[in-house]
């Protein structure tokens, strides 16, 4: 299942060669720069929501329409700080997200616009600083969950299915594309059947299409016990998707890059596609001014050591990381060579919770 | 098979299969899918490497069944851990599976029999789902039975996958039809043969795929004779595995080892399965008579071993796997077994869960295992659930009389009460317990309504003394004349008889504990005694009430101006405020129960069940030793379940903002605008005159710099889960489980705001100098106490954190300013009462003051002048004053 590169666009064709020249770095945290400019119930409303009968506080998506300075500034700082690739606002801009808040209708403009910010952030660095900048259109996990039951009670029940998430998605993917992403992210996997919905919907979507963007697809192990949410270990969870031949894969969010380490290292091990890490700040720490503890050097310094193993193709922060964070791993990192790409023996490769390889 | 190619081999278990298997139809048809999951669970026990799932009847919704059984086998962790085969003719049937499937699974089948475009879309689109797939040796024609059609056939679906579809050679499974051997027909004697040459053939001309059949097939004909079926599966297996299959559907308990096959019998089942006599069928049908009805019952057995162990036993297997098929029965034995029904639970259950709870903790087990687990704790329990009310119920015949019981209004402590309340009950009262924060009409109502003998008041904070008061006097309006008892942590002696019990004419008791309780009532209700106690009571109240007069007179004031003349006198020249990380509010939603355990301090645990001592001594005391003991193990265990589980959710907020001392006020400022006033605390200054060389008239604000300091608060609750909790022991009947997690709920919120002040000093950098680390583990084991777990207790460090109501700052009110400064209700969910108790109940507020020479004092009995001048402060009124200050209030 090799990278089909020669089906990428001219845009995924160059990314390719830069993560085989050198470590290709990914931007950090919105959220948590969000929080820093302490907005209230009327930033989030904006004009156009006022009369909106749910609270949109909260709703850190609709900020691309109500308060798109904040957030063009915010890509605009990653990119300056040395991001090659930064993540829509789009973590959320699903129809079953944004349900929550009343405004599924949105969905399919929430992900045009958020693409079309982070495009005009990544085209004023771009020629600041002449080099490419990329766009990844930010697939979320949404808040619900295919393969668990939110009741105890009842264990075959299920509050979404995978054709709801699958229509959700395709919507979501056909907004960032056409809103210019270069890349399209499925990331914070923790429950992997909702991401083989998004790999469904995308792959459908781009049936008729001559050249495809990138796939990117980032898992998350939630806890130490070494599973995703949904029970699975590291290599079921790549065995469920890898038929998405990815342009790489790699774990986000939950851990540190300390706690992350053994997985990053069994993803480098088993995969034959790049491999992307973009860990927590640590673990939440409410004492810090970003929520979490570690400060530019410490995850810096975490990371090196995959740099220096030679673990990583993709690096960058997820929550409570800032465009700091981004500038010292940039700077720590960037002497080092990138993981390289190998072959994995053939075989059939399935999973339950559990991997199991046949040949 | 040999052992060495039953290593690789793939069992894909076939049992889960309502075409395969008669009595799995029957599951299904009779709807009971919790008996058709547990073929599911056998199948995996007797090591399917695979598990095939097959609703393929006319008569059954066959979508529906496909998808409720996989959501069913998802929430089964040791059936999900490995994957699964879709099975079914219909591909609508296979596309509902696969959209139940987080794994990658197989899909069996697709062919060619509908012709290539059929076939390509559907594997195009099982490329999109993720699965691998199987692929029949079937095509426009039919069918293939001899080899060449069977290599003519996988040969050409391989080179369309592979080269139009672009499909992974190594996900394409091939399935060359094992055909029936031994019908009769002398056409279907090759048939084994042609099997295994295809694989031959198939598995060098198509590079990456793999081989698979349905071996069960081949021995159809000896249906009903599980001897010879198991030795003809075996023995094909055997040469088709060395031809190269790689695997096959098969009953995952039913494969022998191709060695141990009977010599003779393997014989006659060669030469049938390679064709190698003219009359091999009819040999082997004189053979199989000979042995028919010899079929075994490994499978059987090998299930069921763990139902030879002991009931405990069995009942810590069906726990930790989560069998709920035994668990009445088992617990029926065990009920038999044990003196009462809760015993049940206590003993054998609980220490189940407490495997399950270790597993857990030790990674060995994962969430929806530990789900399952609940479940079959649920059905035991509430099985058990009729015994204990029957039982209850026998103890309640003969009432000793009907005590009403409640927590005042404004209030939600229960602790006590709930002790009272058992205690009773077990010496044959009728208690109705109407609850906390209940209404004074609510009460009385009752008591008419029931006919009550007796009511009991429970309140913890100060203003329930109020509220107390206030019931008595609407006793008296209303006419009662039933006796009325107090008690709680704030009541006394003295105040029951100077404020309560002038309010109504009749007995009024104070309760100090509720051991005391039965003796009380049996008092009041014996008709040689009652008078006697009656008396006696009201003379010791006489005589409080006199001390209390004399003692007020003898009390004396200092002027307010002389008592601050006379504060704490702390040197500021050079002073420089520690500084937290950041300002503002700090909202913690994560946080580790384990590790707050660790900050438990015992000893007020031991208090709230009336064993007076200091943890750990007391669990060695000479009186309480041993049900200390005992107690200690119980709440172990219900620690160890509320933390493994997650049972309380801790949460909390804490904030620091740059502060100054005015007066006896602490005024808070924004952070980035010191002009900017965000909050005032009023506090009040020990004013009773001191005799002894102590002549420091103390007020929490001498604590704080008049320029250039910080001043923190916070408030933590262990969350409405604690009651949630408490309250599923309580429908269960067991009241004593239920208190000790109360009383748990009350130690977890105080060890959280003793882990949270450790977190706050290491943040201030005040912790560096306690050698240990807000991040260290804390380890004790039991029956021990950490070294620094007894220095946070004796409250050695930097610093204080005193709560609003209590000595320090006995103003409730003062919460309400905490309330809005840290969002507590908005972000936390945490509400004050009218009577500002915290709910949920298990919850701590208070104030950080980050001078080292900050102490805990008790303001004690202030004067008219200070009660004036804080309202004037605080610009509220007299009667604002009078109402909250009341209980330090002199006069």
């Amino acid at each position: 299942m090799k990278i089909p590169v020669n089906q990428y666009t001219a845009t995924g064709k160059r990314l390719v060669a830069l993560l085989n020249e050198r470590i290709v770095f990914l931007d950090g945290a919105m959220g948590t720069m969000i929080q820093r400019h302490k907005l209230c119930e009327e930033d989030f409303r904006g004009e156009r929501f006022k009369d909106h009968p749910s609270d949109l506080k909260g709703n850190n998506d609709l900020l691309t329409l109500t308060r798109p300075d904040i957030i063009r500034d915010i890509h605009l700082a990653y990119y300056r700080a040395g991001s090659d690739i930064v993540e829509t606002n789009t973590f959320s801009a699903t129809t079953i997200a944004q349900a929550d808040y009343g405004l599924e209708s949105l969905a399919y403009e929430l992900n045009v616009e958020s693409a079309k910010l982070a495009r005009e952030a990544a085209d004023i660095v771009a020629k600041e600083e002449s080099r490419e900048c990329f766009v990844a259109g930010a697939l979320g996990p949404t808040n619900r969950t295919a393969s668990l039951s939110p009741d105890v009670n009842r264990p075959e029940f299920r509050n979404v299915t995978f054709e709801e998430l699958g229509a959700a998605y395709q919507e979501q993917a056909r907004g960032l594309i056409d809103g210019g992403a270069d890349v399209l992210l499925i990331e914070t996997i923790f429950d992997t059947l909702n991401a083989k919905a998004a790999i469904f919907a995308i792959d459908e979507l781009l049936e008729e299409a001559k050249e495809h963007p990138p796939v990117l697809i980032s898992g998350t192990i939630t806890d130490q016990s070494g599973r995703t949410l949904s029970g699975q270990t590291t290599e079921a969870f790549w065995n469920s998707v890898r038929h998405a031949r990815p342009l790489s894969v790699g774990m986000n969010c939950a851990l540190g890059a300390d706690l992350m380490r053994p997985y990053i290292e069994e993803l480098a091990n088993i995969t034959d596609c790049y491999v992307s890490c973009y860990p927590n700040a640590g673990l939440p720490d409410p004492l810090s001014p970003t929520g979490y503890p570690e400060g530019p050097s410490d995850t810096a310094g975490s990371l090196q050591s995959f740099a220096t193993d030679g673990l990583v193709n993709l690096v960058g922060g997820c929550c409570g990381t800032t465009p700091d964070h981004i500038a010292k791993i940039r700077e720590v990192l960037s002497q080092f060579k990138p993981r390289k790409l190998h072959d994995i023996k053939p075989a059939l490769r399935l999973s339950g919770l559990e991997p199991l390889v046949v040949g | 098979m040999s052992q060495n190619a039953a290593q690789q081999f793939i069992v894909v278990g076939e049992r889960t299969n309502v075409t395969g298997s008669p009595r799995f139809r029957k599951l299904i048809k009779n709807d009971d899918f919790d008996a058709a999951l547990k073929v599911a669970r056998q199948q995996v026990e007797n090591g399917a490497n695979v598990i095939d799932v097959n609703f393929d009847e006319g008569l059954l919704d066959s979508e529906a069944c496909m998808t409720r059984f996989l959501n069913l086998m998802a929430a089964e962790p040791d059936i999900a851990r490995i994957p699964v085969m879709i099975d079914s003719s219909k591909w609508s049937v296979i596309e509902a599976g696969l959209r139940c499937l987080q794994g990658k699974g197989i899909v069996n089948s697709i062919s060619l029999k509908n012709g290539e475009e059929a076939f390509k879309k559907e594997a195009r689109l099982i490329q999109r789902y993720g699965a691998a797939t199987v692929v029949m040796a079937f095509d426009e024609e039919g069918q293939a039975a001899t080899k060449e059609d069977k290599i003519r056939i996988c040969e050409r679906a391989y080179k369309i996958l592979v080269e139009e579809v672009d499909f992974d050679p190594q996900d394409i499974i091939f399935d060359p039809n094992i055909l029936t051997v031994a019908t009769g027909m002398a056409e279907h004697n090759n048939y084994a043969v042609d099997f295994i040459e295809a694989v031959r053939e198939i598995k060098q001309r198509c590079p990456g795929a793999r081989c698979s059949g349905g071996v069960s097939n081949i021995s159809f004909s000896f249906r009903g004779n599980n001897v010879v079926r198991e030795a003809m599966h075996s023995a094909f297996l055997y040469h088709a595995v060395q031809a190269g299959l790689d695997m096959g559907i098969i009953n995952a308990g039913m494969i022998e080892v191709y060695d141990d096959i009977d010599k003779e019998l393997l014989t006659y089942v060669e030469d049938v399965l390679l064709n190698r006599r003219e009359d091999a069928t009819e040999r082997l049908i004189e053979y199989a008579e000979t042995v028919k009805g010899q079929g075994k019952e490994v499978d059987e057995s090998t299930k069921l071993k763990w139902r030879e162990g002991t009931v405990e036993e069995r009942l810590s297997h069906a726990l930790v796997k989560g069998i709920g098929d035994f668990v009445e029965q088992d617990t029926e034995e065990a009920r038999q077994k044990l003196p009462r029904p809760l015993d049940v639970i206590e003993g054998p259950l609980m220490d189940g869960m407490k495997v399950v709870g270790e597993l857990f903790g030790a990674g060995k087990m994962f969430l929806p295992q530990v789900v399952k687990s609940a479940r079959v704790m649920k059905k035991a329990v509430a099985y058990l659930t009729p015994f204990m009310e029957a039982e209850k119920e026998k103890n309640q015949g003969s009432a000793q009389g009907v005590f009403v019981i409640a927590t005042v209004k404004g209030d939600v402590h229960d602790i006590g009460k709930n002790i009272v309340a058992v205690v009773l009950a077990c010496n044959s009262w009728k208690v109705i317990d109407l609850g906390v924060m209940c209404s004074c009409e609510k009460i009385l109502e009752t008591a008419k309504k029931e006919k009550a003998d007796i009511i009991g008041l429970s309140g913890l904070i100060t203003p329930s003394l109020d509220e107390m008061i206030h019931n008595a006097q609407e006793m008296t309006r209303q006419g009662f004349e039933v006796p009325l008892l107090v008690g709680g942590a704030t009541t006394s002696k003295a105040h029951t008889a100077i404020k309560i019990a002038p309010e109504y004419p009749h007995p009024v008791v104070h309760v100090l504990d509720a051991s005391l309780v039965v003796n009380v009532c049996s008092n009041l209700k014996s008709p040689e005694r009652r008078d006697a106690y009656i008396a006696e009571i009201s003379e010791a109240h006489a005589k409080a009430r006199e001390r209390f007069e004399q003692g007020q007179s003898a009390t004396k004031f200092l002027p307010l101006d002389e008592a601050r003349a006379k504060g704490v006198q702390l040197d500021w020249t050079g002073y420089t405020a520690p500084k937290p990380s950041r300002y503002g509010i700090a909202q913690w939603d994560f946080i580790d129960l384990g590790k707050v355990a660790e900050y438990i301090d015992w000893s007020p645990f031991f208090w709230s069940w009336e064993l007076k001592g200091v943890f750990p001594k007391i669990l060695t005391h000479e009186k309480y030793g041993e049900e200390a003991s005992k107690l200690y193990a119980d709440a172990q265990k219900l620690l160890a379940d509320i933390i493994h589980r997650k049972r309380f959710r801790l949460r909390a907020v804490t904030g620091f903002w740059p502060a100054a001392r005015k007066g006896d006020d602490v005024v808070l400022y924004q952070e980035d605008d010191a002009a900017q006033e965000l909050a005032t605390f009023h506090f009040l200054r020990q004013q009773k005159e001191k005799a002894g060389d102590d002549q420091t008239y103390r007020c929490l604000a001498d604590y704080v710099a008049e320029s250039g300091d910080i001043l923190g608060a916070f408030a933590c609750t262990a969350g409405e889960e604690v009651d949630d909790y408490a309250r599923s022991f309580e429908e269960k009947g067991d009241d004593y489980s239920s208190i000790i997690v109360k009383a748990l709920g009350d130690r977890m919120a105080e060890a959280c705001a003793e882990w949270l002040h450790k977190q706050i000093r290491d943040d201030l950098g005040q912790g560096a100098a306690e050698g240990f680390s807000g991040k260290n583990l804390l380890p004790a084991a039991p029956g021990e106490v950490n070294e620094h777990v007894a220095f946070m207790i004796k409250e050695q460090y930097a610093g204080i954190r005193p709560a609003a109501g209590y000595p320090a700052c006995p103003d409730h009110t003062e919460k309400d300013t905490i309330w809005k400064l840290l969002e507590v209700e908005q972000r936390i969910g945490m509400k004050l009462t009218e009577s500002r108790a915290m709910w949920p109940g298990a919850s701590v507020s208070g104030l950080y003051f980050a001078h080292p020479e900050a102490k805990y004092f008790n303001v004690g009995p202030i004067d008219k002048e200070q009660a004036a001048d804080y309202a004037k402060r605080k610009g509220v009124d007299d009667a604002f004053v009078k109402k909250w200050l009341s209980p330090v209030l002199a006069g």
